[in-house]
């Protein structure tokens, strides 16, 4: 526990610090990670993100209501995404993360969005506050709304975009996951549009992805399947990319949930 | 067959809710993406062969998918004399996964993905499985002139042989040229290329 606390320091002295002066820091942060998978530093750092005063409000994030009441965590995320009344549009874990920080704390959404992904030396404040948030639903089926009339729009527009052949290279979702048993490379592309493939992962996410040393969120997996397909980039927290995670979620629904997980 | 069974089961079970029209997606996709780099928003335009395949789930009616794929055909223009070009840049190509993403530079040379999709050389373990193996590709198959031709062919547009194939139509899109491709021949057909060994 004390190498975890001491861990989410350095973590968040490294997201701060100047680049000279967090050499030694973060040569040992790179041992931790050697060690063992971060993502209980990122969850760690997350919280205190979660509760530092920011913005011009200089307020913390602590009255941020994800679907369950203001400061509401426990079980939040696994019951995302959802309709929210006061903006009127279903949103998943980070698109609402984002509309507190814009509105709670009273950060224009152009500085909110500066960095959204971050990378092995520094993480994003969205990928601390999305391994935070999600690790309150450990245990927690997920059970994403699917009730709504936006709701059931949202699944079926997901669903179409996974089918949806576009970009220069002519593909869908389902050029990549589409067919069990097939890879790219080495990678293993599962057939996220059946719940067998689609629960154990889905309840997974976000991740800390080995193979670069980053902590990744699932706005930041549909952006760079969409880079592989050759399209223009989906907006952070668009329509559509809400859509694709309210399709992917929903039907992996009922799997209790796990992460962050820690994938390739 | 089977497959198609269970996505039209799949469809009859939620259908309850309209799906978006052909003309919402467009609109949804219009305002939901931004351009980026050498990522223009014309990109997300779907053409005939990727709209029809689409609707049909990349199973076309055979009459309309032969209509289209002579269409498809019309758009190679294919060298005259020799194919084969060499082999060993054909490797580098067929190992890279750059080209046509907004993370590349614009202008830089593109790489085929090949290796993401297929077997090619048997010294190269990690390869996909999307496409089927091409180990042997010119061994099996000769490498005489009709045979260059269809592999050129297939590279510059695999939508003209297999309508709603998952390869890429990689000369057609503008990302490998035509040297490149002749080099990717190569690779596939030289008695002395690591293919065919
Ligand atoms: C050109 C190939 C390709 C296309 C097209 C593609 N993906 Fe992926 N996808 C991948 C690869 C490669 C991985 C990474 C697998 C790994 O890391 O082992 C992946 C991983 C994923 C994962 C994470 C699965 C896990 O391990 O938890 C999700 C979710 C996903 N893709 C969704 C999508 C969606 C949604 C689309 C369409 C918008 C899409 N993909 C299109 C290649 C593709
Ligand atoms: C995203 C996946 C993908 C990529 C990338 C890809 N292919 Fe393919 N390829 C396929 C699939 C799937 C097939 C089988 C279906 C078909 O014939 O269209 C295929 C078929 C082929 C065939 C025909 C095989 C036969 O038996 O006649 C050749 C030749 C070929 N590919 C070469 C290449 C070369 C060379 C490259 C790189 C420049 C490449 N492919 C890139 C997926 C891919």
């Amino acid at each position: 526990m004390r190498a975890l606390v001491y861990g989410a320091a350095t973590a968040l002295a490294l997201a701060a610090a100047p680049a000279a002066a967090q050499q030694s820091q973060f040569e040992k942060y790179q041992k931790m990670v050697a060690e063992g998978s971060p993502v209980e530093l990122f969850e760690l750092s997350g919280e205190e993100l979660w509760k530092k005063k920011q913005g011009p409000r200089q307020a913390s994030l602590e009255k941020c209501d994800l679907g369950k009441g203001p400061g509401v965590l426990k079980g939040a995320y696994a019951a995302l995404p959802r309709y929210f009344k006061d903006v009127d549009r279903v949103m998943d874990l980070e698109t609402r993360l984002l509309h507190c920080m814009t509105t709670l704390q009273g950060r224009t959404r152009e500085e909110a969005t500066k960095r959204l992904f971050g990378d092995a030396n520094q993480p994003s404040e969205m990928e601390y506050l999305s391994a935070y948030v999600a690790g309150q639903s450990r245990g927690t089926k997920l059970a994403p709304g699917a009730a709504h009339p936006k709701e059931k729009e949202a699944y079926e527009l997901g669903k179409t975009m996974f089918f949806y052949r576009t970009g220069a290279w002519d593909f869908s979702c389902a050029s990549c996951h589409g067919e069990a048993g097939k890879r790219i490379r080495m990678s293993e592309l599962p057939v996220l549009s059946e719940p067998k493939a689609a629960r154990p992962l889905m309840a997974t996410w976000p991740a800390y992805r080995v193979s670069n040393s980053t902590f990744v969120t699932m706005q930041w997996r549909i952006n760079d399947c969409y880079r592989q397909m050759r399209t223009p980039e989906p907006n952070f927290g668009s329509e559509t990319t809400v859509a694709l995670i309210t399709y992917l979620t929903v039907t992996a629904k009922g799997e209790a949930y796990r992460g962050p997980g820690t994938k390739r | 067959m089977k497959r198609n069974l269970i996505v039209l089961a799949a469809f009859a079970a939620t259908a309850a809710y309209a799906e978006p029209t052909a003309r919402d997606v467009q609109q949804v996709l219009q305002r939901d993406f931004h351009p980026r780099g050498q990522a223009t928003m014309e990109r997300l335009a779907q053409d005939g062969v990727q709209r029809v395949c689409t609707e049909t789930r990349d199973q076309p009616p055979a009459a309309l998918a032969k209509q289209l794929e002579a269409d498809q055909m019309k758009t190679i223009a294919f060298p005259s004399g020799s194919l084969m070009g060499d082999w060993k840049n054909g490797e580098k190509i067929a190992q890279s996964g750059r080209g046509s993403m907004w993370s590349d530079k614009p202008g830089a040379a593109a790489g085929g993905s090949c290796y993401n999709c297929h077997q090619l050389s048997p010294k190269e373990l990690s390869h996909g499985t999307i496409g089927p193996s091409l180990l042997r590709f010119g061994k099996t198959r000769g490498n005489g002139a009709d045979t260059q031709k269809y592999v050129y062919g297939k590279i510059y547009n695999a939508k003209a042989y297999n309508l709603c194939s998952q390869m890429p139509r990689l000369g057609h899109a503008g990302t490998l040229t035509e040297q490149q491709i002749k080099d990717l021949v190569a690779l596939l057909l030289d008695p002395a290329s690591p293919v065919n060994q």
